[in-house]
């Protein structure tokens, strides 16, 4: 018989940079740090779902920094979704009834990679020839694509990250905490037009863990007073669309996820009072509005300018400050995310509160591709 | 024994190049529903899901439409920047990401819809260990 689950601790460490720690250590933080807010400890876990995209086996890595209990431990890489599968995971094993109380941990060390989306391997290096495989490039023609549908204009784009900056000037865990006019990002180093530097994410080390936590153990501990229940918790691929596999699509996979995350939790859109959306690109935000129902096809612009997005707005979209300003730990976001979506349910989010916030939405996409959508709850 | 060859190969899978040496497009089309795609050995068809032997391979059209863009400013190191990465609908399909060449860099350079034309040429003198030379596509754009 299935039921609900929760989280019941959750932390992200202070993204930055950390060249004389390892990952397992920066993962060890995060979760003893869940571990201690839900009030558990190592032995009380019968399961890991833990995740990297650059160190292998991080979970037993973790482990042995903070206890080897002999559980059951897998590790996940699914790109930037890598965190968000790991809850989805614990989610269903909890649900499927074999386990009460389990850890997701992802974990990134990105220091020094510089900007990702190598050319794609073969005889001859084909950057420059296939045209461009950065990310910048590769977001960037998504946005282009958008922008010719929608009429959002680089200045649009560029406002993105206005707010999202703004945001975390509010936020101490933000990698980057500074006000950034919009003269001061239109004008930024332009990496790929319609993106200048300020516009894309930083590649940052990081870590976020959570404890996932069946309603039965929750209740049996008393916890449910810190428990922030999982209402829905959705993934979907790219489904076919006719530019593939020469277009990544992050818009499909998107709009699938949400879907099925309204269906489960048994909400529509404008039951969501906040959302954590992956804005690994300034232009993307846009995009996942509509995608994700916030308004209707077409109208993501608007919902920009009008700033319904914007802390005091009806829907506050990043109030974190996003991954253009918290910094980019590929396998660490997706729980990161909901770390933020968490504060502001419990009231703890300080400055940036979004006042009587009951129910938030997290996402992410990695390329390739697969989105994840949860939709968490504070009774 | 040597690998090296007279004759530059295709640096892509949807290049062809003849025993004259003369380079050609080759895609592939699924008899089932219709879905196109820059390849020329696929397993099966990505949107409905037929074997390889519902695929067909046809030579695509030289011409097509620019769908999105972007001017990449910074690149990898040795990677010469400006330069405008591009997906381009080839008439009839499939989409192929390719580099626009032979034009400026400004917002009216990239937008949709501009037409373009494929041509053939040297992969900027990218060679592999072996030395050999490859032959890439390149887009230009279509005078009116």
């Amino acid at each position: 018989m299935s039921q609900d689950t929760y989280i019941v601790g959750i932390h992200m460490i202070d993204f930055g940079r950390y060249p004389h720690r390892t990952p397992a250590q920066l993962g060890a933080q995060a979760a003893l740090e869940a571990l201690d807010e839900a009030g558990v400890t190592i032995h009380d876990i019968e399961a890991v779902f833990s995740g990297s995209n650059y160190t292998t086996m991080i979970g037993q890595k973790i482990l042995q920094q903070i206890g080897q209990t002999g559980v059951q431990i897998i590790n996940l890489v699914n790109a930037c979704s890598t965190g968000a599968s790991a809850v989805r995971m614990a989610t269903t094993a909890i649900r499927a009834g074999e386990f009460d109380t389990v850890l997701c941990v992802g974990v990134e060390q990105m220091t020094g990679l510089g900007m990702l989306g190598g050319a794609v391997p073969g005889s001859i290096p084909t950057e420059g020839i296939l045209g461009s495989a950065t990310m910048p490039a590769v977001f960037g023609e998504s946005g282009m694509e958008y922008a010719a549908r929608s009429g959002a204009t680089f200045a649009d784009f560029a406002q993105v990250a206005v707010k999202n900056h703004h945001n975390a000037t509010m936020n101490p865990k933000a990698f980057l905490r500074k006000e950034t006019p919009l003269d001061m990002v239109m004008e930024a180093e332009m990496i790929a037009y319609p993106l200048t530097k300020l516009m894309c994410s930083v590649n940052v080390d990081g870590a976020a863990a959570a404890v996932v936590m069946s309603e039965k153990k929750v209740k049996e501990l008393g916890l449910m007073d810190r428990a922030v229940r999982i209402r829905a918790s959705s993934m979907a691929s790219a489904p076919w669309q006719e530019r593939d596999p020469v277009m990544h699509d992050v818009n499909g996979p998107t709009r699938l996820a949400a879907q099925k995350a309204y269906a489960m939790a048994g909400v529509d859109p404008k039951d969501i009072d906040l959302v954590e959306l992956h804005d690994c690109f300034a232009s993307v935000e846009i995009q996942h509005y509509e995608n994700l129902g916030l308004c209707g096809d077409g109208e993501g612009v608007k919902l920009l300018r009008d700033k319904t997005t914007e802390i005091g707005g009806r829907i506050p979209v990043n109030a974190s400050g996003g991954l253009l300003s918290k910094g980019h730990p590929i396998a660490a976001t997706g729980i990161a995310n909901m770390y933020e979506i968490v504060q502001h349910l419990r009231g703890h989010a300080g400055e940036r509160q979004v006042q009587g916030a009951k129910i938030g939405m997290t996402h992410v996409v990695g390329l390739g591709t697969s989105a994840a959508v949860h939709i968490l709850e504070k009774m | 024994m040597t690998t090296t060859t007279e004759l530059p190969r295709a640096a892509f899978p949807f290049i062809v190049v003849d025993d004259m040496g003369r380079p050609a497009l080759t895609a592939q089309r699924c008899t089932k529903c219709g879905a196109t795609y820059p390849d020329s050995e696929r397993m099966a068809c990505g949107k409905c899901g037929a074997r390889a032997d519902a695929l067909e391979a046809f030579s695509p059209a030289m011409e097509g439409t620019l769908h999105s863009a972007v001017i990449v400013r910074r690149g990898f190191p040795g990677v010469e920047v400006p330069f405008i990465s591009a997906v381009v609908d080839l008439d009839g399909g499939p989409t192929l990401k390719g580099t626009l060449r032979h034009s400026g860099f400004e917002l009216d350079d990239i937008q949709q819809g501009r037409r373009v034309k494929v041509v053939f040429d040297d992969a900027l003198g990218r060679q592999d260990k072996n030395g050999n030379s490859y032959i890439a596509h390149h887009f230009e754009p279509l005078s009116a």
